[in-house]
């Protein structure tokens, strides 16, 4: 257990006072941040790049380590309360999470969350120091193929959560795929519903057409309604999980990390993916059906504790391969110092690098201990009056979705998504399968495209892997098992 | 209000007060030094430089180093940097055009926005703009998995003559950008039309690595400063480097010395907006070459992996309109 010791010799770095202080700084900044709608790691933490400078290398991404572990953690805390997801991956966590705040469990939720995020760190940090080295190779067997595979399943696995209505649920993912469409065609540089405008040119960014749907749309129907149903604040329960809420949720926290860990490994898109896998597979699995919809607390906790082990720097530690948008800011980071990220840097720098994976522990740590005294703190957010909480929310959407790009065309594009999540509340149509299609649809666009023309235009490009085809095999069975199961043969076995 | 809500509050209060002077104190003064240039010793006070493309990237530790190293060496303090992302740069030149006249805003940019200016048909091209400097370049590396059937340059593009459509070619860049530019003018020198190459774009480097190591593409090609690493320990294997001269510890040949006819290197440079007087502009280029003089530069130059690639003024405006004459020429032949 070679790894382990060059562990504790990692702790010996990131626990002096100093490097203490650094992830304590970017642990409180990264929460800051990542409340903020709009904002999230990736982001955080390429505006406090410059703040950096100044720093050794070590102290410097034991504070972005800080950071993005802060964001994270605050991240899911606005989607929980607010239904204003501050970043992509936090868009499952208004699912289960928001219903639970608006019934008075806002604490519990916001403690489910940061306990997934906390067990989801900590079992995807263990398992990337164990299994550091065999993860880089599957990164590498991977290919569009596969990955399209996934996006597949994913797509799959959504449409089965749509909610009430079948027809709303694909109608609202259809508006999120066109949303999708917009910008430069990454393979041809073909310009795609752009206008004529450069501003459209690299697409609507995800976090504004998630805050628009969410924050600007429910604002607006809020607003709209406000005349006509009192505006009483909503109520804040007990501040601590019940032994019932421990029992359902355990299981869920430590299945995250078993789906997150592996996309955390691939550049597959990030954290988005398993999140939506760990949502519905708590959902299947759950033996309170009637609760999901309406907060369910498993349904907070797997997917915050996937997010988190998605989010493991992994692969850029060991083969300078970023498989998230935060790796990718810390790649650039890295070589900010003239420190190349790849098979070397083990061996080069051990002390930073061992360093910086012993100060996530030490930061997962620090934010359970901010979080779990403040989520009732925060829950208590919801007391405000709804007029003002609303008002509140307009303002720190707008400045999230103009940090994005710092472009004025930016807000009219959240006003305009606005207008259509105000649309789609009013005719029932549910908005998250509209952000799915935003997040997924491109992805999977450019993986088809991709193994299409790896394998020179010829369709069995699709299904020249192994991992391929066992996904299309489950993803046929999740598709026909309605069919099957009513097949006598199979029905009699059952019963 | 009961006395427990006011409790509650206050203590919320208090946390968002610790919340925001925590932001303030560590974001604050980076910000306020910032844009603060009018005191003695300035050359040009309020200078600001705009990158764009997103923090982090390439154009940006260019414009981010260039800026402190000015300011260590004494040469003017407070540059701002500021980010304006968007279409390869486009949006960003479009503002730049924008600012007729303005003497103290430069932009750091590169051939990637000779070649999205192009390919996104912008109004506005880097002929609008003033050229003051350009500052560094980089070879581009032809790379193949260390398991690839293909141990040199010349195997490598015979296979490819014979099927370009079987190769498939990854490049860290869209259409138009510096590692679609480099296949297709190898492409050319080879005899295969640029049409015929299976051109696959990756976001960077870094994602391009992971097919070129899984031999998903049959070649990669991307800046020599992105695979070092995987070249030194052997994950990659290095069939040639595109430039004129063989880069210093690395064991491959060009590709003229291989016998094709090709002079391929990406590089950064600084332009500023139209319309400047000969004052101004003058101003701006000796700021250059003093930066270029100093000690932090060279200090930078060295810890980043930039090989020099010093022009100014007339000449760097030269220099451009050929790049952007070339990459038009590929473009057509591609027809986009």
């Amino acid at each position: 257990m070679d790894a382990f010791g060059d562990l504790l010799d990692g702790f010996g770095t990131a626990l002096t006072p100093l490097s203490l202080l650094w992830a304590a700084i970017g642990v409180l900044l990264g929460t800051a941040i990542g409340v903020l709608p709009g904002i999230g790691p990736a982001m955080a933490v390429a505006l406090l790049l410059p703040v950096t400078y100044g720093l050794d290398p070590t102290g410097a991404f034991i504070m972005f380590a800080g950071i993005y572990y802060g964001a994270m953690f605050g991240g899911s805390t606005t989607s929980i309360l607010l239904n204003t997801p501050g970043e992509s991956a936090a868009v499952v966590a208004a699912m289960e999470g928001h219903p639970m705040a608006k019934s008075g469990r806002g604490a519990q939720a916001l403690a489910a969350a940061a306990i997934g995020h906390f067990t989801g760190g900590m079992i995807g940090t263990l398992l990337l120091v164990a299994l550091a080295p065999a993860v880089a190779d599957l990164a590498v067997g991977f290919g569009a193929p596969d990955y399209f595979a996934i996006m597949v399943l994913a797509f799959i696995a959504v449409t089965s959560v749509l909610g009430a209505s079948r027809v709303r649920g694909l109608a609202s993912l259809l508006i999120g795929l066109v949303i999708g469409l917009v910008g430069l065609d990454q393979m041809t540089g073909q310009q795609r519903l752009t206008f004529g405008s450069l501003q459209l040119a690299d697409g609507i960014d995800v976090v504004i057409v998630a805050v628009g749907l969410f924050a600007i749309g429910e604002a607006l129907w809020v607003a709209a309604h406000l005349r006509r149903t009192a505006a009483e604040a909503i109520p804040v329960g007990r501040p601590w999980l019940g032994r019932d809420d421990v029992r359902r949720t355990w299981k869920a926290w430590l299945r995250g990390p078993l789906i997150g860990f592996p996309f955390g490994a691939i550049p597959a898109g990030g954290a988005e993916i398993p999140t939506f896998l760990s949502y519905v597979t708590e959902k299947r699995l759950s033996k309170h059906r009637d609760d999901w919809g309406r907060g369910a607390i498993e349904g907070v906790a797997g997917p915050e504790s996937a997010a988190s082990a998605a989010g493991t720097l992994g692969s850029m530690l060991t083969l300078g391969l970023p498989t998230t948008a935060v790796a990718a800011v810390m790649l650039a980071a890295f070589q900010q110092y003239g420190l190349q990220p790849g098979p070397l840097l083990f061996e080069r720098e051990p002390e930073l690098v061992w360093g910086l994976i012993a100060s996530l522990f030490v930061g997962m740590v620090l934010l359970l201990a901010l979080n779990l005294p403040l989520a009732p703190l925060w829950a208590k957010l919801l007391r405000i009056p709804r007029q003002y909480l609303y008002a509140g929310i307009l303002f720190f959407a707008a400045v999230g979705a103009y940090a994005v790009g710092g472009e004025v065309v930016d807000l009219v594009i959240l006003l305009i998504i606005g207008l259509v999540g105000f649309g789609m509340r009013r005719y029932g149509l549910p908005v998250l399968p509209a952000v799915i299609g935003v997040i997924l649809g491109p992805n999977a666009e450019q993986q088809l495209r991709r193994a299409l023309q790896i394998s020179d235009g010829s369709v069995s490009g699709l299904v020249n892997t192994p991992f391929a085809v066992a996904v299309y095999v489950i993803v046929a069975l999740i598709v026909l098992w309605p069919l099957l199961r009513r097949v006598p043969v199979l029905r009699r076995r059952a019963g | 209000m009961t006395y427990r809500q006011v409790v509650a509050y206050v203590r919320l209060r208090t946390l968002l007060a610790l919340l925001g002077a925590v932001v303030l104190v560590l974001a604050g003064p980076p910000l306020l030094t910032t844009g603060s240039g009018a005191d003695t010793g300035t050359r040009i006070p309020g200078l600001r430089f705009m990158v764009p493309n997103t923090p982090g990237g390439g154009y940006d530790i260019t414009a981010r180093t260039a800026a402190r190293d000015a300011e260590d060496a004494g040469l003017t303090h407070g540059i701002e940097v500021f980010n304006l992302p968007g279409a390869g740069g486009t949006v960003g030149l479009s503002r730049l055009v924008s600012e007729h006249g303005n003497g103290k805003l430069a932009m750091s940019m590169g051939l990637g926005v000779v070649g999205a200016a192009r390919s996104n048909h912008s109004p506005k091209t880097l002929a609008d703009t003033t050229p003051i400097a350009r500052l560094t370049e980089e070879q581009d590396v032809v790379v193949v998995a260390k398991d690839s059937p293909y141990r040199t340059i010349g195997e490598l593009i015979k296979a490819w003559r014979e099927d370009p459509g079987k190769l498939p070619v990854g490049g860290g860049s869209s259409p138009g950008g510096p590692d679609h530019l480099a296949p297709m003018l190898m492409a050319q020198a080879a005899g295969i039309a640029p049409k015929q190459v299976n051109y696959i774009p990756f976001d960077g480097g870094g994602e391009l690595l992971a097919s070129i190591l899984g031999s998903k593409v049959a070649f990669g090609v991307s800046g020599v400063g992105e695979y070092l690493d995987q070249i030194r320990s052997g994950e990659l294997r290095l069939l040639a480097v595109t430039g004129t001269e063989r880069v210093p510890g690395l064991d491959a040949p060009t590709l003229q010395e291989a016998g094709y006819n090709v002079d391929f290197t990406n590089w950064r440079g600084i332009v500023a907006p139209p319309g400047l007087s000969d004052t101004e502009r003058g101003k701006l280029v000796r700021l250059f070459e003093e930066l270029h003089d100093s000690p932090q530069w060279r200090e930078s130059m060295r810890k980043n992996g930039w090989s020099d690639a010093f022009l100014t003024g007339e000449e760097f405006g030269r220099f451009l309109a050929e790049q952007d004459r070339r990459v038009v020429s590929v473009l057509k032949e591609l027809g986009l």
